[in-house]
């Protein structure tokens, strides 16, 4: 099923066209509206009228990470805040979170993706939606949920937690439909079953399943345990949140990027060029059509692939291979990002801690488990049990209040964190093995 | 009054203990007495040593995390209820007792129970209060 067929069925030259007249109209846009742009595109000598096809996007510096952290907090909105309805906000890599801003047009825009998104795996008017994503500056919550509002389907906002009575409220109201991550499905899956309830016996019938990395062979298991089709989706708060891409029913093949919002391009992130479609490395994204917070070829870190071959549902629109991994260091514990430089910083600020550590990642039954190990030396030695485990309990809070994600902390003796090259190994990730 | 007790930093896994004790035996250092505190991820190895200098400074210089405390090492009668006699007059003061743990020791009518206390002035002059003997360090790293 569709949900807006003129824009998702485009032959590929009426979709280029459209896309060059938002591509000018957003340079335009940041050029006159955002100082950070404005010096951006002084530096390389572009000015607007210079992008005259869609090739002349090369012609454009990136934004990254770093330059929304630079504005904080609100340094490279296009739209004053009159004009601003909604903030959100993701973990910012260095303890300030990356905030986001939304026009009346932009959370339009939003619902209107999350429609087409839900619309992909047949969802429609007359269905429950059971929303599993944490509501609150998180995007997924309330993305999905103006988005399901939009296509006319009754929302449950159970947001995250409480897996028992979600299983209820599955069992009892009987949704068609549930957003979530990957690994908390499993975990209700998991949870039910400890229950006693039969998951063929629900409604579910679908399920958009993201905010973190998943495997084939975990859509099988959700598929088989829930008996529902398992589909991936694809965002990010700095381009919108969730509804930037989706995999669609009939295909399960790729994940349609919505094109005509959102202009994609795959770049080697050590050359920085371009590649040619088919080839896998960073995703980099321009936004179209945001009025309060657009960006000029972001660069997401996920590295993909994209395909323009047709799909057999009859969208036209490109396609990107599952997540492959990142091209920098962000580790995704249980849906939220966590960079190992954030952890250092808390540390950093407990007295007398080394700033030697080593994360470990693992994967407990379907949880993500994060362990920090940390070297006691002198400085934070006790000879008292309570006083070590008192040490490990207030940097497990500090990281909880931070981060938001539960961790464990192992007090490790001097010197066990192997080094390498006079730098630490900060990163293990079990997950895969 | 005070017995300077060296305090080790162990990880929960095989072969660290052994390794203290290979190090302060090739250094020449004889433990006197040690206890060992553990927990599911780390232990706290507690030694009372004849050469507290150089079994500091072996440790440390072999990577180990090694901290210092003052302890109290207390005769006590070596009959039923020379402990519970000691641990009463104690707790009617008000000292709370941290850790402690008992000396090796070869002959004598006596036990040595070290002590470690939250407030170890206000615990000896109790303890002298009471009649009951304390060691002076010395004697003990000789014993």
């Amino acid at each position: 099923m569709i949900f807006d067929s003129e824009h998702e069925t485009l032959p590929r030259e009426a979709l280029e066209g459209l896309q060059l007249r938002r591509l000018q109209a957003v340079v335009e846009r940041v050029y006159h509206l955002v100082p950070f742009y404005r010096r951006r595109l002084d530096e390389v000598g572009v000015k607007p009228e210079h992008i005259r096809t869609l090739a002349d996007l090369e012609l454009l510096p990136f934004t990254t990470k770093q330059d929304i952290r630079d504005n904080y907090p609100f340094g490279m909105f296009a739209a004053p805040m009159e004009q601003i309805v909604r903030l959100h906000a993701s973990s910012g890599t260095t303890g300030k979170p990356t905030p986001v801003g939304y026009t009346q047009r932009d959370l339009d825009t939003w619902a209107e993706l999350i429609a087409r998104t839900l619309t992909a795996g047949g969802v429609h008017r007359g269905d429950i939606v059971h929303i599993a994503y944490g509501y609150g500056l998180f995007t997924g919550g309330l993305g999905f949920h103006y988005g399901a509002e939009r296509l006319g389907a009754a929302v449950i906002p159970v947001s995250g937690g409480q897996t028992r009575r979600q299983i209820m409220l599955i069992q009892d109201f009987g949704p068609n439909v549930i957003c979530c991550t990957p690994s908390f499905a499993l975990y209700l899956a998991e949870v039910g079953q400890e229950m006693g309830v039969d998951f063929k016996e629900t409604k579910l019938r679908v399920g958009f399943f993201g905010a973190e990395p998943w495997s084939e062979a975990m859509r099988t298991e959700i598929e088989s345990r829930l008996y529902l089709d398992a589909l991936d989706i694809y965002g990010l708060s700095e381009i919108i949140g969730p509804g930037v891409g989706v995999e669609c029913l009939e295909a399960k093949s790729g994940l349609h990027l919505w094109e005509d919002h959102f202009l994609p391009e795959i770049i080697d992130p050590a050359t920085l060029e371009r590649l040619p479609a088919g080839e896998t490395g960073e995703l980099v994204i321009t936004t179209l059509t945001k009025e309060a917070f657009p960006l000029l070829r972001y660069r997401t870190r996920d590295v993909t692939s994209l395909t323009y071959n047709p799909c057999k549902c009859g969208r036209t629109l490109a396609r990107m291979s599952r997540i492959q991994g990142r091209s920098d260091d962000m580790l995704i514990i249980r849906g939220v990002n966590v960079f190992p430089s954030q952890i250092e910083s808390v540390l950093m600020d407990v007295p007398g801690v080394a700033p030697h550590y080593q994360l470990i990642v693992e994967r407990e039954g379907h949880l993500d488990t994060l362990e920090v190990r940390v070297e006691v030396d002198e400085a934070v030695f006790s000879d008292e049990v309570k006083g070590l485990q008192t040490l490990a309990q207030r940097i497990e809070r500090r990281i909880k209040d931070y981060l938001t994600v539960s961790v464990k902390v192992k007090l490790v003796e001097p010197r066990t964190i192997p080094r390498s090259e006079g730098k630490a190994q900060r990163v293990i990730d079990r997950r895969g093995q | 009054m005070k017995v300077e007790q060296i305090s080790v930093f162990l990880e929960n896994k095989a072969g660290r203990l052994a390794e203290v004790t290979r190090v302060l035996g090739e250094a020449g250092v004889n433990i006197r007495a040690l206890s060992l505190a553990d927990t599911t991820d780390f232990g706290i190895l507690r030694l009372i040593v004849d050469k507290y200098d150089t079994a500091r400074e072996v440790l440390k210089s072999k990577g180990f995390t090694v901290g210092k405390t003052e302890v109290v090492a207390i005769e006590v009668p070596d009959r039923p209820g020379g402990l519970a006699s000691v641990l009463a007059t104690l707790a009617q003061a008000g000292i709370n007792v941290e850790y402690m743990y008992a000396f090796v020791q070869h002959s004598g009518k006596n036990a040595v129970i070290i002590f470690r206390f939250d407030n170890l002035d206000d615990a000896i002059s109790i303890l002298q209060k009471e009649g009951i003997h304390i060691y002076r360090g010395e004697e003990v790293y000789k014993l």
